[in-house]
Parts: C-alpha cells; sequence; structure tokens
C-alpha cells in the first residue's frame, strides 16, 4: 500500500478504536447510574477462541477485569448470548452458584444481575449485564424495555469497535480482511501501466461487490 | 396417531363418520372442563434448554436427560447426560412446569453447552431429536437469530403441530428477528406484570399470541438453590405448565385445539375474564 493510501486509510481508522471502547465505558456508567446498580459490564464475544470477554466495566471491578476471559456457553452471561433472551434474576433466595460464579469472575458477591444480549443484525456480539439495583425497587417490564435500548446502543458500539479492529489489523497486514489492503497495494501499483489491466481487475472487484 | 388412515387431502361423504371427534365439546368452554382436577399425569414435557438438575427439591424427578452436541456435521446424541444444568436456566423453566403440573413427566434435552459456534446448529437439532421423540409438550425458553435455520426450524415447528406436539417458546421483548417463536405452528409467549400462575392473556395482535406469569417469578435454580427472576423465559414454561394440564384431561387435543381452549380459557376471554 503507498503511504497515501495508507495514510489516508489510517486517518479513518487511527483513534476510532479508543473512541468506540470510550463510547462502550459511557453506556456502562449510564447503565449504571440509570438502574442507580453497583456494577455494570459489556462482554465481547471473541468468535475465533470461542469465548467472551470483559470489554468495558462501570463500578465495582473496573479497574481489573477488563480483558478477561471465559466460556461463551456457561454461566448466565454465556446463556444470554446463546438462547438470544434476556434474563433477570432479583433475587437470590437460598445461595445457588451463580452467586459464586460471579462472585469469582468480578470480585464482589452479588444478589441480582440483569442480563441482555447484544444483538446487531442476526449477529450475536455480546452481553450486557448490570449488576445489584437497588432490591428495595421492584422490578417492571418498562425496566426491561429500557435495558433493551441500552442493550441496542451497546450492540452498535460493539459492532463499530470490531469494525475499527479489523481495519487496523488490516492496516498492518494481518487478519482476514488484510486481502483488502493488498488488493489496494496492487490496484496502486498498476496506476502506471497502460495495458488496462487495472480497468479489468476493478471491473473484477466492481463484480464482486455486486456478488456481495 | 390413528390406526385407520384418515382422509388427507379431501373428505368424501361417507368418510364423514370417521373423523368424529373422540370427545364432545362443551357448548362453553370453562377452565374446569379445561384442567379441573387435572395434575398433567401421563403427559410428557419437553425442556429444550441448559439442562435440568437432578433431584432439585423443586424439580423433582426428571426422567429422561440427553444432551445434544455437534462434531462437524456429525450429530452427538448422548442418550444419559450427566452434566446436569450448566446455568440454572432449565432446571427453571422445569421447576415452574413441575409447580403447575406436578405429576407430568419431564424430560430434559441440553442443547447448552458445547460453545457459542454452532449454537444454531445444535438448537435445530436438539429441536429436530425432541420432536422425532414425540414429547406432548416442548418448552422452548431459546431462540436464534440466525436467518440460515429460519427455513428448517420452520419445517420442524410444522412437523410437531402436525405430529401433536405443542412447541411453546419464548417471544423477543427486543425489536430483533428471531427463531421459532414467530412461526404459527409453535405458542409464542411474553410476559405481563401480574403473580398469578393462571392468569394469561391472548393477544390479539400476533405475532406474540399469548402473555403469561414472567415478572418476579420465584424459580428453581442449581445447586437446589432458588432465585426469583424476570423474563419471557419464565413466561413460556406457564403456558407450557398449563397445557400439560389441559393435554391430561383431554389426551386427544391437536395444537390447534390446544391452542383454541388457551384462548377460550385466557384471562382476557371468555370465562377467564
Amino acid at each position: 500500500m503507498s503511504d497515501d493510501l495508507r495514510g489516508a486509510v489510517a486517518a479513518g481508522v487511527l483513534g476510532a478504536e479508543e473512541n468506540y471502547r470510550a463510547l462502550l465505558s459511557s453506556i456502562v456508567e449510564v447503565a449504571r447510574a440509570i438502574f442507580k446498580a453497583k456494577a455494570s459490564s459489556i462482554f465481547l464475544l471473541d468468535e475465533a477462541t470461542d469465548e467472551l470477554v470483559f470489554e468495558a466495566v462501570a463500578g465495582e471491578g473496573s479497574d481489573s477485569l477488563v480483558g478477561r476471559r471465559f466460556p461463551s456457553s456457561t454461566g448466565i452471561a454465556g446463556f444470554v448470548l446463546v438462547s438470544r433472551q434476556p434474563l433477570v434474576i432479583e433475587d437470590v433466595l437460598e445461595d445457588p452458584r451463580f452467586s459464586r460464579e460471579t462472585a469469582e469472575s468480578t470480585g464482589f458477591v452479588p444478589k441480582g444481575l440483569m442480563a441482555v444480549p447484544l444483538l446487531h443484525e442476526e449477529r450475536a456480539l455480546g452481553v450486557l449485564e448490570v449488576l445489584d439495583r437497588p432490591s428495595d425497587s421492584r422490578f417492571t417490564l418498562a425496566e426491561m424495555e429500557l435495558l433493551g435500548l441500552f442493550a441496542n446502543e451497546a450492540a452498535i458500539a460493539l459492532d463499530l469497535l470490531q469494525r475499527a479492529r479489523r481495519a487496523g489489523a488490516a492496516l498492518e497486514g494481518k487478519g482476514e480482511l488484510a486481502v483488502l489492503a493488498r488488493l489496494a497495494q496492487a490496484l496502486e501499483a498498476r496506476g502506471a501501466e497502460e495495458d488496462g489491466s487495472r480497468e479489468q481487475a476493478l471491473r473484477l472487484l466492481e463484480a464482486l461487490e455486486n456478488v456481495l | 396417531m390413528t390406526e385407520e388412515p384418515l382422509p388427507a387431502w379431501s373428505l368424501p361423504a361417507d368418510a364423514v363418520e370417521r373423523i368424529a371427534l373422540p370427545e364432545a365439546w362443551p357448548g362453553r368452554i370453562t377452565r374446569e372442563w379445561a384442567w379441573g382436577g387435572a395434575t398433567g399425569a401421563g403427559v410428557r414435557v419437553c425442556v429444550l434448554d441448559s439442562g435440568v438438575e437432578r433431584d432439585h427439591p423443586h424439580v423433582g424427578k426428571v426422567e429422561q436427560s440427553v444432551a445434544i452436541s455437534l462434531d462437524g456435521d456429525q450429530v452427538i446424541v448422548e442418550e444419559e447426560d450427566t452434566a446436569g444444568d450448566l446455568c440454572g436456566h432449565g432446571t427453571a423453566c422445569a421447576g415452574v412446569i413441575r409447580s403447575l403440573a406436578p405429576e407430568c413427566e419431564l424430560a430434559s434435552v441440553r442443547v447448552l453447552g458445547a460453545g457459542f459456534t454452532g449454537s444454531g446448529a445444535v438448537l435445530l437439532e436438539g429441536l429436530r431429536w425432541a420432536v422425532e421423540q414425540g414429547y406432548d409438550v416442548i418448552n422452548m425458553s431459546l431462540s436464534t437469530t440466525k436467518q440460515k435455520f429460519a427455513s428448517l426450524l420452520h419445517e420442524l415447528a410444522d412437523t410437531a403441530y402436525f405430529r401433536r406436539t405443542m412447541v411453546v417458546a419464548s417471544a423477543h421483548n427486543m425489536p430483533v428477528e428471531s427463531y421459532p417463536w414467530r412461526f404459527s405452528s409453535v405458542i409464542s409467549v411474553g410476559s405481563h406484570e401480574l403473580s398469578d400462575p393462571f392468569a394469561y392473556y391472548y393477544n390479539p395482535t400476533p405475532p406474540v399470541e399469548f402473555f403469561a406469569r414472567g415478572v418476579d417469578v420465584e424459580v428453581a435454580w442449581v445447586g437446589g438453590g432458588r432465585l426469583v427472576c424476570t423474563g419471557n423465559s419464565f413466561a413460556t414454561p406457564h403456558i407450557a405448565g398449563i397445557a400439560a394440564l389441559i393435554l391430561s384431561n383431554h389426551r386427544e387435543l391437536t395444537p390447534f385445539q390446544l391452542k383454541s381452549v388457551l384462548y377460550l380459557t385466557a384471562t382476557n376471554v371468555g370465562e377467564g375474564s
């Protein structure tokens, strides 16, 4: 890739990941504040390793949890991801396993949690959790709807974050989309030729674009 | 299944007698007629979920525990699944069904735990297996958003419907396309906020067909525990449990008739109102 092209793409990509991470942090902060909860987290599904990764954390555990991983289909978050169903646990009546599991992953023992899948188009990208809202207020379906609205916002932000990461990986010549960067580079190199090969390649790419 | 073949595509005059209903319907369907004195005895209910904990005091006996997984394209059915419940959710659903239909036969088909990748395919194969077993009711408090499974799930839901297996599925409470709850051959369930387990509403503006108790539900959980939970996941087994009650009083009902009885006995319809 020419320095110019690399520079142009980089201008769009550089800093984007940091911005989207900040957006995710902001979403969990607001979710925590709105629900008056002790903590809130967003988990990203890492499809390559089939794991959930703490991507943003507000409140308890926010210093140490980001980046921590666990299997994608066990526990509450795993269930919510796989089943696509939101789940609210409001009150632990008799010490079930979930509180110990959550304590191990978050560092504190919650009395309850809300977990909602982050769905974008037909993909499940991750899970949003809100831990320990005040137990004196009864849960309502209106809150469930609010949780769904946050989930929608978080899903869009996660999608943007993943796109930024893929673009970044492509710039560095790694990742499955690196081939796009190499193609752009090859087309640039053909720019000086007058044998029509660049035009042919562009038509081929346009046909591919139509197929996709 | 009937032994003598019934008219399939048309009804000649001399065959009318042969499709006589095994039981006369009363002029007015009441809850007493529908499930008065019923316990769910003799009705086989399948919980397609994360597994069900054995010997949980709020679940009782689980007749059968099966796990479905995939090895490449190969479907693996583990007929003696000893993993229990990997999350707690399946145990919760089973406990709700048990609380309503104390003598029904419960079976667990576990479709979770093999990782996220491939989970849609496992869900599909789990449903296929459950339909082949001929359960009377299948509780599905889960869904997939993957388009590529939609038509196959649709076929399976219709197969179940015509084989007298009532699939009861959780509706989504977010604006996303997911399956199988959107299909008309299943019963889709959302939540209302009342605490009466026998309060359920027919929704005249589908796709969600019924609303049942789904807020602040006390449920069984793994480790012999109990939780208070909210979600359409928990409304669904309420309808599954009531369906089991109705079927234990009226074994001959087809899914169409069962849905009709649920409609006629709903809290906002007929006697329930």
